[in-house]
């Protein structure tokens, strides 16, 4: 007879076959028994956080950086509540996490028990599926079964909410099931006859534009290649959401840079105008669409999603490929290949025109903005950090507010995996902790988190945990003493009543950083600030940079909303020479 | 209409919005109703009835038929996102004009009076299939099945009769002839 193992081993015997190597988490009553465990199993390792939103989101960063799930341990009542927020952010950016919280006893479920809450029913709207494991049998198997709808499909949180007397009790350990069987779902729907109409749709397209998500990361790096040969055979502009940067190489000819509301001109014109789009890994999210009625009017429209829920949810596409991302491409790219007529190259030709066109939208140079020698700009920050950091493989996490949008449009990124962001819950606070995560996955690598000073007083406990593992994590704060971003909507949309966005106290960055043990550098002016970066890069350590930058720069351009693509709000270059209207501004 | 000065997008035009029955096949666990329904008021679909039951005790599955209205788009949803959770084996759904899909819902009244209103009341539900299960000398609880508008007109009209409490179950659905839901 095999041996019994108690509730808290099956854990750690599930998390060992499942290859885990870190955990974050936070310990508490109800998880004792599986804290206790913890000591038995040097493979796995524990990374204390502060808060259990911080242990969220740095399992977020270390699943999004590394491509495995990332794995949350919390206790009952207060521990679960304050992982949802994590929770709800990994299923809005599909990112796999699996979250085990503790549980009072089973016996006392439903009679208010201390540190009682409702776990599963709170955490339902916010997880792909969750379970309340209620006999010690079931466990391994719904262990195991965790892992796999996490990390299949389109991937996102689980959690599984374990009473205490489960983690006492005793069962027999079942291994994995090898067999994947997925109740009739499998992921890759598409067919060769789908292909083949794509690929005649791209010979026949001549203003074509190819818009990639965030699918293309979560399908793995063999993606991110497979797309660039794709984009290589056809010769066609790329643009990218949010979620995707990376996947194509940032500082290519060929890409337009990110599109939507704070996109550029080019990307946002090209979607406006073009005659075929081809959307692959991206859900139409009504920041990149802009008004659905007007949104690219004219063109056939294909979607390459795993999730059919995401077809036609927002845009009725003409063609749907339903499958994961480099098999679809990898398809394409070999039916391309297999068409002897060189289709390549009689295609290169049919789209000159397009480019000549987008060669005119990229002369505007939306980007732009009016550097000064006596303020740092926070756009010139970002670049500057850009060239000092890009010859090393640099990962980049970031807050939410114009910080995150500077620094999506002006740092470049080159391989897919190395930017986190919280684009689909937009969770201020979500970059420090996730960059924590990040470095425990890449324990070499240089990891940067821009943010804004409001968003990483969200968080800014997890920085106690940087110094504990020695985590040479870098905070660059834009420090403007804004909520920026509600501060420009303020500006534009509610006649510069800047109603609560001004911090009027602010904590002394330097003396915090001191205090957490870690070192704080300040920066006043661009004269310094190359000096001041390369300080930050050079120290072995975690540091606080506080950038003290223009309290006044609006994040340009912009598609006002109810607005299609093709009317954005350019840059004060541009507003100089065209003052936008009374009414315009109404529309923003 | 006032201008917008939110970023969000103003909302187009609606479509026009039809009925919709679902059959959802699901593993009878707990919460998964809560699932199904949580589903449903999360992303704003409406529920018009709804019935559910353990349809196969071995394999462990409850059948759910929901009536549900939308514009074809979120009835594509509806059927999209249903079928992504975990315990949710097949989703059938079909247009309520459809002739090839029967559907019932089942009622019972409660009527308090003399004999010949109670004989009234009977008379009236005479074309729902009216079975009489229980009856004393000044009241009689009598149970019908028919269609949902059939049932709201009963209702109004057994009122004047001494219908004092009327409970009713949600729409169940099956298809005509030998074929079964895909």
């Amino acid at each position: 007879m095999p041996k019994l193992l108690t509730g808290a081993e099956i854990v750690f015997k599930c998390l060992e076959d499942q290859k885990v190597e870190h955990i974050f988490g936070y310990p508490g009553g109800a998880v004792l028994p599986i804290y206790d465990e913890l000591k038995n199993h040097p493979s796995i390792k524990h990374i204390l956080v502060r808060h259990e939103q911080g242990a969220g989101h740095a399992a977020e960063g270390y699943a999004r950086s590394s491509g495995k799930p990332g794995v949350v341990l919390v206790t009952s009542g207060p521990g679960a509540t304050n992982v949802v927020t994590a929770l709800t952010d990994a299923y809005m950016d599909s990112v796999p996490l699996v979250c085990i919280s503790g549980q009072v006893p089973t016996h006392l479920i439903g009679t208010d028990a201390f540190q009682e809450c409702d776990t599963t029913g709170i955490t339902r709207p916010c997880t792909k599926h969750n379970w309340l494991v209620k006999d010690i049998n079931d466990l391994s198997k719904v262990m195991h079964e965790a892992f796999r709808v996490a990390t299949t499909g389109r991937p996102g949180p689980v959690l599984i909410d374990i009473p205490k007397d489960i983690q006492f009790a005793k069962a027999k350990y079942k291994k994995p099931n090898k067999e994947k069987k997925l109740n009739g779902k499998s992921h890759n729907k598409f067919s060769q006859d789908q292909i083949d109409e794509l690929v005649k749709l791209l010979s026949k397209a001549k203003k074509p534009i190819i818009y990639s998500g965030g699918g293309v990361i979560n399908s793995g790096p063999k993606a991110s290649q497979a797309l660039r040969e794709f984009v290589e055979l056809t010769g066609f502009p790329i643009t990218s959401t949010l979620q995707g940067l990376g996947a194509y190489p940032g500082d290519d000819n060929q890409f337009l840079g990110m599109l939507g509301m704070h996109g550029t001109y080019e990307a946002n014109n090209a979607m406006h105008d073009c005659d075929l789009l081809i959307n692959i890994g991206a859900r139409f999210d009504d920041r990149i669409t802009g008004k659905i009625d007007e949104f690219s009017p004219n063109s056939t429209k294909v979607h390459i999603d795993i999730d059919p829920s995401s077809i036609n949810k927002i845009i009725k596409v003409d063609l749907a490929i339903v499958g994961d991302v480099t098999s679809v491409i990898s398809k394409i790219n070999k039916t391309i290949a297999k068409r002897k007529n060189g289709h390549s190259k009689s295609n290169k030709s049919n789209i000159a025109k397009w480019w000549e066109q987008i060669e005119k939208w990229r002369e505007k140079d939306s980007l732009n903005f009016i550097n000064s020698d006596e303020s740092i700009k926070p756009q010139h920050a970002v670049q500057r950090l850009y060239e000092l950091t890009k010859n090393k493989d640099t990962y980049v996490t970031t807050e939410v507010g114009q910080h995150q949008m500077w620094a999506a449009q002006h740092y470049k990124f080159n391989k897919p995996n190395r930017w986190m962001t919280s684009g689909g819950l937009g969770t201020m606070g979500y970059g420090l902790p996730a960059a924590v995560g990040v470095q425990i996955a890449h324990p070499k690598k240089l990891v940067i988190d821009i943010a804004g000073e409001a968003s990483v007083l969200m968080t800014m406990q997890e920085m106690s945990t940087a110094v504990q593992y020695n985590l040479p994590i870098k905070i660059f704060i834009l420090n403007n003493q804004y909520m920026g971003m509600v501060r420009q909507w303020q500006e534009l949309l509610h006649e510069k009543n800047y109603s609560e966005s001004y911090s009027e106290a602010l904590p002394d960055f330097m003396k915090m950083a001191e205090a957490y043990g870690c070192k704080g550098i300040k920066a006043d002016s661009p004269a310094e600030l190359d000096d001041k970066i390369q300080e930050m890069i050079d120290y072995d350590g975690p540091v606080i940079f506080d950038c003290h930058v223009d309290p006044n720069e609006n994040c340009f351009p912009m598609i006002p909303s109810g607005k299609p693509h093709n009317q954005m709000i350019l840059g004060p270059n541009d507003q100089e020479e065209n003052k936008i209207k009374g009414k315009g501004k109404a529309l923003v | 209409m006032p201008k917008s000065k939110s970023a969000y997008s103003i909302p187009s035009k609606k479509q026009k919005s039809d009925t919709y029955i679902f059959v959802v096949w699901v593993d009878n666990e707990a919460g998964v109703l809560a699932r199904v329904v949580g589903l449903f008021s999360g992303r704003g679909y409406n529920i018009e009835s709804l019935a559910v039951a353990e349809v196969d005790a071995v394999k462990n599955i409850s059948r759910i038929t929901i009536v549900t209205t939308g514009t074809p788009q979120v009835i594509d949803q509806i059927r999209l996102q249903l079928t992504k959770l975990v315990p949710v084996h097949k989703v059938a759904e079909f247009k309520r004009e459809d002739k090839d899909v029967i559907f019932k819902e089942m009622a019972l009244f409660k009527v308090v009076g003399k004999r010949n209103k109670i004989e009234k009341c009977l008379n009236a539900c005479k074309k729902f299939n009216p079975v009489i299960l229980d009856e004393t000398k000044s009241s009689a609880v009598i149970q019908i099945t028919a269609l949902r508008r059939e049932i709201d007109v009963m209702n109004k009209k057994l009122k004047p009769l001494g219908l004092i409490s009327t409970s009713r179950t949600g729409a169940v659905a099956m298809t005509r002839g030998a074929k079964i839901f895909n």
